[in-house]
């Protein structure tokens, strides 16, 4: 491997040459002393990109990235012209967006996506579009329709996905930080998997507009970092109510990084699906961990939760139906690829979609989907009713092996498993690295969870647990 | 084709017409578009027939590129709601909009946004001369784009202009209650002044501003048959009835033979006044409806649709009862000048100051049903009044002085008198024609028409 893919031990001491390997709060900071140079992080960046293209991170890359930087960083706006990766479903105008599909092979969107607008306007800058599973679907990125993509913390494995590109752009340091989207676990499997940050806001919190569509009704862009305090920085520059998707929301943006450090004493947290046999092996490995919130002054205690499997059930007949609808402008007729282009795995989703929603078949899967999706919805209630925040893993467990998916047509719902209750009721969820595997150097991931429009309650928690770790090398210098 | 045989009703008498032994059962559907500033669903201009070129008013959304989200247009979902009050139906205060897919080159996404299990308006009613139609629902969709088939360096193509994609277009399904072609055609016109009236549509017929589709089958007791002939894309009010009584001939006659006629959509060729078979409809089109999540349920407040419902004006109905009353108009007459909100609130002045002036409403309604193109211009009452005098005003003309005129004008034409003479008498018509230019613009017709019979029965 190269000399950029960087070990957790290779992160210790911030060298001055892998400019790559900053946070967000770091970069702007030496930036604020012209310590650094804003050409000096893009040609950081832009080496460990050309060192890891064997990892097939980028699917594209914006050739005007560093022209933007410098114009970003005169003007003294808050992201001060840093490098992002984004995922290869946000539409950016006049780049190349495929969302890794063979259909899409050509388009170039006429407009950016808004959390892109806004991005930009904060000073930050696409520097290039991340390998994904072909449409989102899958959870590994190997079901990309451009090559897998491998996990940089071992290339023997997977990233993750969908967002698997982001988690591992962000992982290798080829990006200052960067942007995924989830349906059901898309940021933060992978974010787990590859050891990053990993930020699914509340559904409705950040617009879906620009976005290629996979399953309308749970689809939640976000950020993936490389610290919580960044997941911040940047969730608060693209958050907020848009007149161009009426499901986001108009409830109010806090100031996320406000409260970041107040610490979680007084807070109450749930355990959840300790229980669930396929958690049983990894769970023990977390066991000294779940302890660090007890000793930071919360109060933790196992909770009995609807059982997560119903989800799985849900989650598919409701997002194959989704699926089979959104792709169904794909025809090849005004632009990209005709449907003979659809690679097995979306054509599979189409197939099943299209059944389920099928006359004779609708009340049967997808009115009795929604129906289990309100018992979900009114159970969450019901915990939140009584504690602050529910914590779970975000994997069952470490990354898989490549060439794993393979004919597994469900691999990425019994992926998700764990992610897929509270991502069908639109909860927000964080991943935050809680356990490193010293012999194959992989990853497991917290997933904490909290009401709607609570991310800044998730935020704090996973910041007072990234201080109180060692897991995250990066927030060492933060 | 038609059964020789004389078949025997019921109550033993011979029957002359096989029509008869039927019962019709019919609903309509009608599309109407409505004239918001904007598109149902993005920014886009709505003018589809005023745009100059094919295209112009489109964007990501209304052409359904990847990442374009619909952002419901809050104007016509409240002039869909106030459609529905107009048709007195009522109003599902938790609504929401669902996708029906199905492909075709002029839709963009694969599906149309539609309503499905809740529409807007549901459950209302319509008074006819043959009585009431009940209106099963008033639904909001957005209507597709255009194909125009055209030859381009030689070869046939098939091209898309989506200045009309996207586009507000609201569904009006009645009952299968309608029981005559007149009734029909009388029921969709109703629509079409209603929809004017609220100023919320143009309605033009054959632009596609307003689109018909008749459900025709015929029932031998009265119960609904198993069977459903559509008629589809009926441009103007005139075919619909055409259409819907050829069907009751079509289908009399098979089945007289005893057979169903097929389950299919039928379309209507104008020239020839004939339906034809577009499609054989051997299942049920599935379109896979659920919910469209793109767009969050609508709520609506009791408040809301009360204010909606009193934003309403007096309606055509109202207004024909009411000069009924107030000025002893014929309903039946005056029915052709209610058509917009401003020219009603004209003729009420019309109709006060000629009762004020001892001058008969009646007879000024019908003067000015006499010149289409009057109330175009821009009158107020007073000028109106002013004009129905100064033109009815008649002039005595010399009687001998008139003689002559008529008499070196019916010299031009002998053939014509001729054919008068031998009895074709609409020819006077064209004698008054000819002859009241000669003597002024105000002469007395009746004082014409004196003197050219006398000239003639000479």
């Amino acid at each position: 491997m190269g000399d950029f893919l960087l070990y957790p031990e290779l992160l210790t001491e911030m060298n001055p040459k892998h400019l790559n390997s900053l946070t967000i709060v770091q970069a702007l900071k030496a930036l604020a002393k012209k310590q650094i140079s804003i050409d000096e992080i893009y040609e950081s960046v832009n080496l460990a990109v050309k060192n890891n293209q064997n990892l097939n991170i980028y699917l594209s890359l914006n050739s005007q990235a560093q022209k933007q930087a410098q114009k970003a960083n005169k003007t003294n706006l808050p992201l001060a012209g840093l490098p992002i990766a984004v995922k290869d479903n946000y539409c950016t105008k006049g780049l190349k967006t495929t969302a890794s599909a063979k259909v899409l092979d050509n388009f170039i969107p006429e407009f950016d996506a808004t959390v892109i607008q806004h991005l930009q306007k904060a000073g930050g800058v696409v520097l290039g579009k991340t390998n994904m599973d072909a449409w989102a679907h899958g959870s590994s990125t190997e079901t990309s329709d451009y090559g897998r993509t491998l996990n940089p913390r071992n290339p023997d494995y997977l990233p993750g996905g969908s967002s698997g590109g982001t988690a591992a752009a962000v992982a290798a340091n080829t990006c200052i930080a960067g942007l995924g989207t989830e349906t059901a676990g898309s940021i933060r499997q992978p974010s787990a998997w590859c050891g990053v940050v990993g930020l699914k806001p509340t559904y409705g919190r950040v617009s879906r507009s620009g976005i290629v569509a996979m399953a309308s009704s749970t689809d939640s862009p976000g950020p993936i970092t490389k610290t919580v305090t960044d997941a911040a920085l940047l969730l608060q520059q693209i958050a907020g109510l848009d007149l161009k998707d009426s499901t986001t929301n108009p409830v109010p943006v806090p100031d996320f990084a406000q409260d970041l450090k107040r610490g979680i004493g007084d807070l109450k947290i749930g355990l959840l699906y300790h229980d669930v046999p396929e958690l049983k092996k990894v769970m023990n490995l977390i066991e000294p961990e779940l302890k660090v919130f007890e000793r930071l002054g919360a109060h933790l205690e196992p909770v009995k939760a609807l059982d997560p499997h119903y989800a799985i059930s849900v989650y598919t007949i409701v997002q194959r139906a989704e699926v089979s609808s959104n792709l169904a402008r794909y025809t090849g007729v005004r632009y990209g690829l005709d449907r003979s282009h659809f690679a097995a795995e979306a054509r599979r989703r189409i197939m099943l979609g299209t059944f389920t929603l099928s006359k004779g078949y609708a009340d049967q899967y997808y009115k009795t989907a929604q129906k289990v999706r309100t018992l979900y919805r009114q159970d969450f209630a019901k915990l939140f009713g009584h504690y602050d925040l529910l914590i779970s893993l975000s994997s069952p467990g470490f990354a898989k092996k490549i060439g794993v998916t393979a004919g597994e047509a469900m691999f990425g719902e019994l992926e998700d498993l764990i992610l897929e209750p509270s991502s069908i009721v639109g909860l927000p969820g964080l991943n935050v690295p809680c356990y490193r595997d010293p012999k194959t150097n992989l990853f497991l991931g917290l997933n904490i969870m909290a009401p709607m429009w609570r991310e800044d309650l998730i935020l704090r928690a996973g910041y007072a647990f990234e201080q109180a770790t060692n897991w995250n090398e990066w927030a060492k210098n933060d | 084709m038609r059964s020789n045989k004389q078949p025997i009703g019921t109550n033993g008498l011979k029957m002359t017409n096989s029509k008869s032994k039927y019962q019709l059962i019919c609903g309509l559907e009608i599309h109407a578009e409505l004239k918001t500033k904007s598109k149902m669903f993005c920014g886009c201009v709505n003018d589809p027939f005023g745009a100059k070129q094919p295209n112009i008013y489109t964007c990501p959304i209304c052409l359904g590129m990847p990442g374009g989200l619909p952002v419901a247009n809050k104007q016509a979902i409240e002039w869909t709601i106030q459609l529905g009050l107009a048709l007195n139906c009522k109003i599902h205060l938790f609504s929401k909009f669902d996708r029906k897919h199905y492909f075709y080159p002029d839709l963009p996404k694969g599906y149309q946004i539609s309503q499905y299990d809740q529409p807007f308006c549901f459950d209302g009613f319509v008074e006819t001369s043959q009585g009431k139609v009940a209106i099963t629902r008033v639904h909001l969709e957005e209507d597709t784009g255009k194909l125009l088939h055209k030859t381009s360096g030689g070869h046939k193509v098939t091209l898309v202009d989506f200045n009309r994609g996207g586009v507000p277009l609201v569904e009006i399904v009645t009952e299968p209650e309608i029981k005559s072609a007149l009734q029909a055609k009388e029921l969709a016109q109703y629509l079409r002044q209603i929809i004017r009236y609220l100023e919320i549509g143009d309605c033009n017929m054959e632009q596609g501003g307003m689109r018909l589709e008749a459900n025709v089958s015929l029932s031998p007791n009265g119960q609904l048959p198993n069977y459903k002939t559509e008629v589809k894309n009926i441009n103007s009010f005139r075919f619909l009835e055409q259409a819907i009584n050829y069907e009751i001939g079509r289908q009399s006659d098979v089945l007289d033979k005893h057979q169903t006629p097929p389950q299919e959509t039928r379309g209507f060729d104008a020239g020839k006044g004939v339906t034809f078979s577009q499609r054989i409809k051997e299942t049920a089109a599935d379109y896979r409806y659920f919910p469209e999540p793109d767009i969050p349920p609508i709520r609506f407040t009791k408040t809301q649709v009360e204010r909606l419902q009193a934003g309403l004006p007096e309606l055509p109905g109202q207004v024909r009862t009411r000069w009924q009353r107030q000025f002893n108009l014929s309903p039946s007459l005056v029915n052709r000048l209610i058509i917009s909100q401003a020219q009603t609130e004209l003729l009420d002045g019309v109709w006060q100051m000629a009762s004020r002036d001892k001058l008969s409403p009646t007879k000024l309604a019908d003067w000015i049903l006499n010149q289409p193109k009057f109330l175009k211009q821009s009158f107020s009452a007073h000028q109106v009044i002013d004009r129905y005098q100064s033109e009815t005003k008649t002039e005595k003309v010399d009687e001998k002085e008139l003689t002559q005129i008529v008499q070196q004008t019916l010299i031009q034409f002998p053939s014509e008198v001729q054919r008068f003479r031998s009895g074709e008498r609409k020819l006077l018509g064209f004698f008054i024609g000819q002859i009241k230019p000669q003597v002024s613009a105000s002469a007395d017709i009746k004082q014409i028409s004196s003197i050219i019979n006398q000239v003639l029965n000479h």
